[in-house]
């Protein structure tokens, strides 16, 4: 019995049923992260000792019969980006390299209540800035599929570690496709919910605006059950909504008869690999099949999504990340004179170059006098694509289409052009300047046999509609689907 | 000096809001914790945290604008103003540039030149910095970020003001309306009301306005009065030699009467503001500014006109007592207790006056309870103490808020109306005073004030005054 090959549910039960205890679930994928590390690099921190005293404490609490959620005792790997008390988390920067701490995001706490086992934190882009995971402090993730491949990014460490079983699910955080990007390059399932849906507080933020956490696993069942568990009304993040309907496992349901799928015409145009694109309408048939109304449509305004994109997060983040400056926590310059000079030396050794470009363009676009030329109309831009939404959404239940333009890349190819990078997020971004729910699951192989990612689109708090399309599209898988890559 | 010059004065003025908890968290606000206690996550801008905004504090600024005739803003929104410093702890303070809760209101003020309206520009929210403390010992710098989220708000006014008078006037005003509103105790000296004067000069009738500087670190009324006498004059120097004002921040050093331009990294322009992003809009209803609205206190003028009528205190008394809230709190509270609402106001208009001006405090130093006013007031109302024992034991209530009755009892200075004890007194007075006597025989009536003042001294003040004239005229 392979542990690791289970989904979270299945896990779930088998801990609940008493077939496996906690720490023999802790305990299997510390081993596999322990053995697969040295080649995949998913995480920044493997917590043993905190795992496996974890591990026991919620057993305890199951045996007293004091929770009953289905992914307690679950192993669980969350993206270092969001705050864990007493342990370290640095967002892959050296200028957090020694950043412990004092609370815990709300997303995990609520993870923890629930029972599932914190086993570390996960590599990412530094600051969750790039696509690839090259762009880590403490080295790039390989993908478990082909190791001469990226990841994606920017939660790739969390992907990686779910695709190659170091950890049962794992929390990642979207901003521009981070969630949804690297699930599909490594053949997991990945849910960005509807803004506002997961509390930020302790999410350390790259885009605040943007920025929102969702599951990466296995399977669609997993995404869900791992929603139902973090999704909640959060008084400590204004931005954080009060939904009327938090039960995302009642969509799984095999059944899309009459729902209307739309294929934006746009999102298979120029630049997007033919591999890709067989399998995304292969896919769009198969739900046909089942009886979804599938037709395509133009979406309009897709190019200007990435630069609207980029002047948001990018002068978002420059605010945002002003607060490392060495005064308070983190990296600090060895050798200064005065405080001028230590803020310069600090920032500039402690910051990555990607994340450095970012801080730069994004001061740039703010600046007095070029206000209005960039992110006044950045904003009027975002506006104008979540109107085009709305108007889809009118039609349609659900959009159909690529996660990316391509599969993995091989490493060290993307870093060397920023825009080429920037413009592989064509089909991610807009969701997330919509504020929109979106999920990437696996729906096939390229021929390098690198993982082929679906994404599905739904209307803002519709996660229960894009849910049910993807469990449906599931069932039509077979076994090559399998999001299990032997490392 | 050949020509003549105008000076153009505009005020910013921080208040620091009277909220229990801080903007944008719950920690307290309260002044004198030990360094750092009163902090969390948020407002040490710890990673991943986030400002949720306090409804106090935008019922306070609402307040404020209603009272300052503003209009409020229904959408308001907040703006992060960009800047590096180390008491800053995110590296940006979350203020309003775009959508400010209240715009375009205005307020009268009347000096020696007469009234006139001063405009307010707008009135926005934004948090305080922490504090910095330099340990030249040690060469280090240290931060305490208790006062960092401290609600304050930014009231900008209209270029409107033409002397120091004005300015005087126009802050008085305003700190009145604040301390009437509760919505901060308005104290120069402890920072909870901070002015920057921007000033700038120009020829007298000229269409255009000079170039203004922006003077900082005015601590007391003073201050603000000689900064603006010092800058105006640098200014009108500066031009007679044909050189040209600078527009730039200046730091005013009252010790020295002169000021000086602050470093440019401490006022670099670009604060490269945007929409904060953490936050949402505020939108404000009609029915929040009715309710705000409903709860404004009594204003001053309010005040004055129901002294007269309740309290029957002359027109002159309720305006000094009005003038400003420690004194009217006082006031009620003191005749709350004691009823007596003319003798009170006495004791607050000519001993407390006197003994302010003596110590040099401000009203609002003011350390005695009403209790204990009160109490004095009852004391020298009844004759239990002479008038001049209640004075000598009021200095004592106000320098050390004693309970005057427990002090009388204890030091035995209750009046003395036993006839023997003061027949002995005036018997020895007449003795040693024989020119003041044959005086007073020859019908000079005023000698018996010096043996009355003579008995009373003897009697160390405490002879029942009335006896001793009694006693005075029977045994001459």
């Amino acid at each position: 019995m392979n542990l690791m090959k289970m989904t979270a549910i299945e896990l779930g039960r088998k801990i609940k049923k008493r077939e496996v205890s906690v720490t023999e679930a802790v305990t299997a994928a510390l081993d596999a992260a322990e053995r697969k590390e040295p080649q995949l690099n998913s995480f920044v921190t493997i917590d043993r000792d905190g795992a496996r005293k974890q591990a026991g404490i919620v057993q305890k609490r199951l045996d007293e019969g004091e929770i009953d959620n289905p992914l307690a005792g679950v192993p669980v790997a969350v993206k270092d980006n969001m705050c864990t008390k007493g342990l370290l988390t640095t967002c892959s920067s050296k200028i957090l390299y020694n950043f412990i701490p004092t609370y815990t995001a709300q997303a995990v706490l609520s993870l923890e209540q629930a029972g599932a086992v914190v086993i570390g934190k996960t590599n990412m882009d530094e600051f969750a800035m790039g696509s690839t995971t090259e762009t880590s402090a403490f080295g790039e993730t390989k993908n478990p599929w082909n190791l001469s491949h990226v990841p994606g990014g920017s939660s790739g460490g969390s992907c990686a570690a779910v695709a190659a079983g170091e950890c049962t699910y794992a929390l990642g955080s979207d901003t521009g496709g981070s969630i949804r990007q690297p699930s599909s390059f490594c053949g997991v399932t990945g849910l960005k919910p509807t803004y506002g849906t997961v509390s930020r507080y302790g999410l350390i933020a790259y885009g605040s605006s943007l920025d929102q956490i969702g599951p990466v696993a296995k399977d669609i069942a997993d995404c869900a059950a791992i929603l139902e568990t973090i999704a909640s009304y959060d008084k400590k993040d204004s931005t954080s909504i009060r939904r009327d309907d938090y039960k995302f496992t009642e969509a799984l349901i095999d059944d899309v008869k009459g729902m209307k799928i739309g294929i934006p015409g746009d999102y298979f145009g120029e630049g997007l690999d033919e591999d890709v694109k067989n399998a995304v309408l292969k896919a769009a048939e198969r739900l046909k099949e089942k009886g979804a109304i599938v037709e395509e449509f133009d979406l309009s305004l897709v190019p200007y999504a990435i630069p609207a994109y980029y002047i948001i997060a990018c002068a978002e983040a420059s605010s945002n990340l002003a607060r490392f400056d060495g005064v308070k926590y983190g990296y600090r310059a060895k050798e200064y004179e005065g405080l001028h000079n230590m803020y310069k030396k600090s920032r500039s050794e402690g910051f990555g170059a990607e994340a450095k470009r970012r801080i730069m363009l994004g001061s740039f676009v703010l600046s007095s006098g070029y206000y209005d030329a960039y992110y006044l109309k950045a904003l009027r831009t975002k506006a104008l694509i979540k109107q085009a939404f709305d108007r889809a959404f009118e039609k349609y239940d659900v959009i159909l289409g690529p996660t990316a333009p391509a599969t993995a890349p091989k490493l060290g190819e993307s870093l060397s052009d920023p825009i080429q990078m920037y413009l592989g997020d064509i089909y991610t971004i807009s969701v997330n300047l919509a504020g929109l729910p979106a999920v990437s699951l696996p729906c096939g192989k390229d021929r390098a046999g690198l993982p082929i990612g679906l994404q599905l689109i739904g209307d803002c708090f519709q996660e229960k509609k894009i849910i049910r399309a993807a469990y449906a599209f599931e069932q039509t898988r077979n076994y090559a689907y399998s999001p299990f890559a032997e490392v | 000096m050949s020509k003549i010059y105008e000076t153009v004065i505009g005020l910013e003025v921080h208040v620091e809001l009277a909220t229990k908890t801080k903007i944008f968290c719950s920690c307290s606000t309260a002044f004198g914790g030990a360094p750092n206690t009163h902090t969390c996550p948020v407002c040490t801008g710890m990673p991943g945290s986030l400002p949720v905004l306090n409804r106090q504090v935008v019922e306070y600024a609402m307040a404020v604008g209603i009272a300052t005739n503003c209009k409020i803003t229904r959408y308001c929104k907040f703006d992060r103003k960009n800047y590096f410093y180390p008491d800053n702890p995110q590296n940006y303070q979350i203020s309003q540039l775009y959508l400010p809760i209240c715009r375009d209101g205005g307020i009268e003020i009347e000096t020696a030149a007469g009234k006139k309206t001063v405009g307010i520009h707008e009135i926005h929210m934004e948090e305080d910095a922490g504090k910095l403390v330099h340990d030249e010992w040690e060469d280090v710098s240290i931060v305490d970020y208790n006062r960092s989220g401290v609600p304050l708000i930014e009231i900008v006014s209209e270029p409107d003001m033409r002397s120091a008078e004005e300015v005087i006037a126009y802050l008085e005003k305003l700190r009145l309306i604040i301390q009437y509103l509760g919505a901060s105790d308005c104290k120069l000296n402890e920072g909870s009301m901070r002015a920057d004067v921007n000033l700038s000069v120009r020829e007298a009738g000229a269409a255009y306005f000079g170039t203004r500087t922006e003077m900082k670190n005015l601590n007391s009324f003073k201050a603000i009065a000689r900064a603006i006498e010092g800058e105006r004059a640098r200014q009108i120097e500066l031009l007679e030699e044909g050189k040209q004002v600078i527009q730039e921040t200046r730091r005013w050093d009252d010790n020295k009467e002169t000021s000086h331009a602050m470093r440019s990294k401490e006022d670099a322009k670009d604060y490269r503001y945007f929409p904060e992003p953490d936050l949402v809009p505020v939108v404000i209803s009609d029915e929040w500014i009715a309710q705000v609205r409903s709860r404004q206190p009594e204003m001053r003028e309010e005040k004055m006109a129901r002294y007269q009528t309740q309290y029957g205190l002359p027109a002159y008394d309720a305006g000094i007592l009005t003038g400003d809230k420690t004194f009217a709190d006082l006031f009620e509270a003191a005749t709350e207790i004691c009823g007596k609402p003319k003798k009170v106001s006495n004791w607050i208009m000519v001993e407390t006056i006197r003994l302010l001006k003596e110590n040099g405090m401000d009203p609002d130093q003011i350390q005695f309870s009403p209790e204990n006013l009160a109490k004095i007031v009852r004391l020298a109302d009844e004759g239990t103490v002479t008038n001049t024992v209640a004075k000598e034991v009021f200095e004592l209530v106000f320098l050390k808020d004693i309970d005057p009755e427990a002090y009388i009892k204890e030091h035995g200075l209750s009046t003395v109306s036993d006839e023997g004890a003061l027949r002995a007194a005036v018997e020895q007075v007449i003795r040693e005073n024989p020119q003041s006597v044959e005086d007073y025989r020859n019908g000079k009536e005023k000698a018996i004030g010096f043996l009355v003042g003579q008995t009373m001294k003897a009697m160390k003040g405490k002879a029942n005054p009335g006896m001793v004239n009694q006693l005075l005229r029977e045994l001459l």
